[in-house]
């Protein structure tokens, strides 16, 4: 049924139309909303049956989620920023574990310095942990992801991570088709694990590994992500049979058969992105653009597929590898290794803290790339006054004291005056 | 139904800005306008600005309107309609900002343009003004203007009906609230109508 409503709520009642039985989680902003409506929904019956769990903490939450899951129950969690990193032991034991849960990352920007906005640095930061990752365009990819998160996490046996843009996306009240509980049940088996705790049937999940076979219970968690590969499309294909909509899936081009120009992105951005191809394409530019819908594991030969006959590819990311650049740049490098004529591929570091990415930020980074000025990596829309002040003050000033207080202090934002 | 035939198409996305305080219901109002607009039949985005809201401090939230599907998130730079709550907003923040020429101005006061202090913009925006907070005192009994707004909205941009406006209010609250809501709304809406037929026949 076609409903307008805030995509908190959008994924909420996915989640719930998909009979998870054990629900762990902690609020913190962005994905509060997901989580209070849920647990309302446990709480009315709306959504049974089901145990709702208030956890003291997000390490407490992923820890039950590790042992709901590895007890047989359908396990759902949903977090943000420094809740995701105050989880990530338990993260890790989730997927080296390979119990299929599923986890919403409402992305939000790590501190310090503290801020509650919008980027990718949380989900980023997790991006070696070993879980899937997939990334909502829309509200209605959210939902439509969560519907075959859980499908993809219980057929591979691995954990997948649900990541859509704090805010921008949980916080927006759009329209979103949301199915009915028949249409999710046909298209979600109920859960039958691959491996379960059962005192009928007594075994043990978790053993401590050394060096004689670390290696190869590492290697099969990276072959099984290998596996998904195969998996991830074509559960989008069953998804979009059933559903009669494209969501999910590795990549999604946008005008790119005879493109020589090709942003990338991921996220809620990909809608500015296609404005931004559709204003070029007018001006006579062969202009496209690649969403990358699925960052782990990464699709390199369908990337390599999209990107390996343009001239120029621009790669904008909410995060960055600190003291190395771009992330998904360098992943771009990697799929395009020794295709000849390889195009030169310019990470865009943008959108960091919350900063909006406009379409009129992007024609210009565009027109730098188009006109050979963009360097590996920029920082859209950076003040470099403001740094380079700051720069000559930790050199001059044997004290310089610390950047975010003089930078809020210049600006009038914070006060004190001038130190 | 008829009355969704009778709504006129949009050229291009219509881009709302809402200014008010915390409290005022500023992020609801984005909300509710989005609802109307979806129930008729038209593509809607709301959004708050995001941040660390305070009650009195002040607030925007943003509403796209479309008959095509909406694919940009990002803010409105450069809005069609400014809805402001709280004329004092004028004197504190640049509400004007990005405002479009010929742009629709609805601000919740009982005065006039020139008791404002607006006579000098008035060439360049189309100023409406509603007394949205009265409205809400006599039949909500609280003065919380959204409704009042909405209703007033829908009479000043035809791009939702009242009907509309009704329904989605109906459809967030119950009871004395929502149909305090829906009568300030109505109230609204017959007091802007009557005001542009009386200038029309002037």
């Amino acid at each position: 049924m076609l409903r307008q409503i805030e995509g908190s709520r959008a994924v909420a009642e996915a989640v719930a139309l998909c009979r998870p039985e054990v629900i762990a989680a902690y609020p913190i902003s962005p994905q509060t909303h997901i989580v209070e409506a849920l647990s309302a929904l446990v709480k009315d019956g709306t959504l049974a049956p089901c145990e709702y769990i208030n956890v003291e903490s997000e390490f407490s939450a992923m820890s039950v989620c590790i042992g709901a899951s590895a007890a047989g129950a359908r396990t759902y969690t949903a977090t943000a920023s420094q809740g995701l990193l105050f989880m990530v032991e338990a993260v890790y034991n989730a997927s080296g574990l390979g119990l299929p849960i599923v986890m919403t990352v409402a992305n939000r920007a790590i501190g310090s310095p503290i801020n509650i906005w919008n980027d990718h640095s949380d989900a980023m930061s997790q991006r070696d942990s070993g879980w899937i990752q997939l990334y909502a365009e829309s509200n209605q990819e959210a939902l439509d992801l969560h519907l075959q998160a859980f499908r993809l996490a219980e057929e591979v046996s691995l954990p997948v991570m649900v990541c859509m843009d704090g805010f921008v996306l949980t916080h927006a009240v759009e329209r979103v088709d949301v199915p009915s509980q028949d249409e999710v049940d046909g298209f979600l088996p109920a859960f039958a694990p691959r491996q379960v705790l059962d005192p009928d049937d007594p075994m043990t999940i978790g053993a401590m590994v050394g060096p004689e076979a670390f290696t190869e219970v590492r290697y099969l968690m990276h072959a099984k992500q290998m596996l998904a590969l195969d998996a991830i499309p074509r559960i989008a294909d069953a998804f979009a049979q059933a559903f009669g909509r494209d969501s999910g899936g590795l990549v999604r081009g946008y005008r790119l058969a005879d493109a020589d120009t090709v942003i990338v992105g991921l996220g809620s951005v990909l809608g500015t992105i296609e404005d931004v191809v559709d204003d070029l394409r007018e001006q006579g530019h062969r202009a496209g653009a690649l969403a990358v819908r699925c960052f782990r594991p990464w699709p390199l030969d369908e990337v390599r597929a999209a990107l390996g006959t343009a001239r120029r590819v621009v790669v904008v990311e909410k995060a960055f590898a600190v003291g190395a650049g771009g992330i998904v740049g360098q992943n771009v490098r990697l799929a395009l290794d020794g295709v000849a004529a390889a195009p030169r591929v310019h990470d865009v570091i943008a959108g960091l803290g919350g900063r909006p990415i406009t379409s009129a930020s992007l024609h210009r980074i565009v027109a730098d790339a188009l006109e050979g000025r963009a360097g590996r990596t920029t920082f859209l829309d950076l003040d470099t006054g403001v740094v380079e002040r700051e720069l000559r003050r930790s050199r001059e000033d044997p004290r310089p004291g610390p950047h975010a207080e003089n930078i809020l202090r210049e600006a009038g934002i914070a006060g004190g005056g001038p130190r | 139904m008829a009355e969704r035939r009778a709504r006129p198409r949009i050229a291009g996305m219509l881009q709302i800005r809402i200014h008010g305080r915390g409290g005022q219901g500023v992020v609801t109002a984005a909300e509710l306008l989005s609802v109307a607009a979806f129930r008729e039949g038209r593509h809607a985005q709301a959004f708050p600005s995001f941040g660390s809201e305070r009650t009195g401090a002040p607030v925007v939230a943003f509403c796209r309107i479309d008959d095509r599907p909406i694919r940009s998130h990002e803010p409105i730079a450069t809005p069609d309609t400014l809805i402001v709550q709280d004329p004092t907003l004028f004197h504190q923040v640049d509400v004007f900002a990005g405002l479009r020429t010929r742009g629709t101005v609805l601000i919740n006061t009982g005065r006039t343009i020139a008791d404002l202090g607006l006579e000098d913009v008035a060439g360049r925006f189309r100023l409406v003004t509603v007394p949205a907070t009265e409205l809400a005192r006599e039949h909500l009994g609280r003065p919380i203007p959204s409704g009042a707004l909405l209703g007033a909205f829908a009479a000043a941009v035809p791009v939702i009906g009242l009907d509309a406006v009704a329904a989605a209010i109906r459809e967030r609250f119950a009871g004395p609230v929502a149909e305090g809501n829906v009568a300030a709304a109505g109230a609204a809406y017959r007091l802007l109508h009557a005001d542009v037929r009386e200038r029309c026949h002037a």
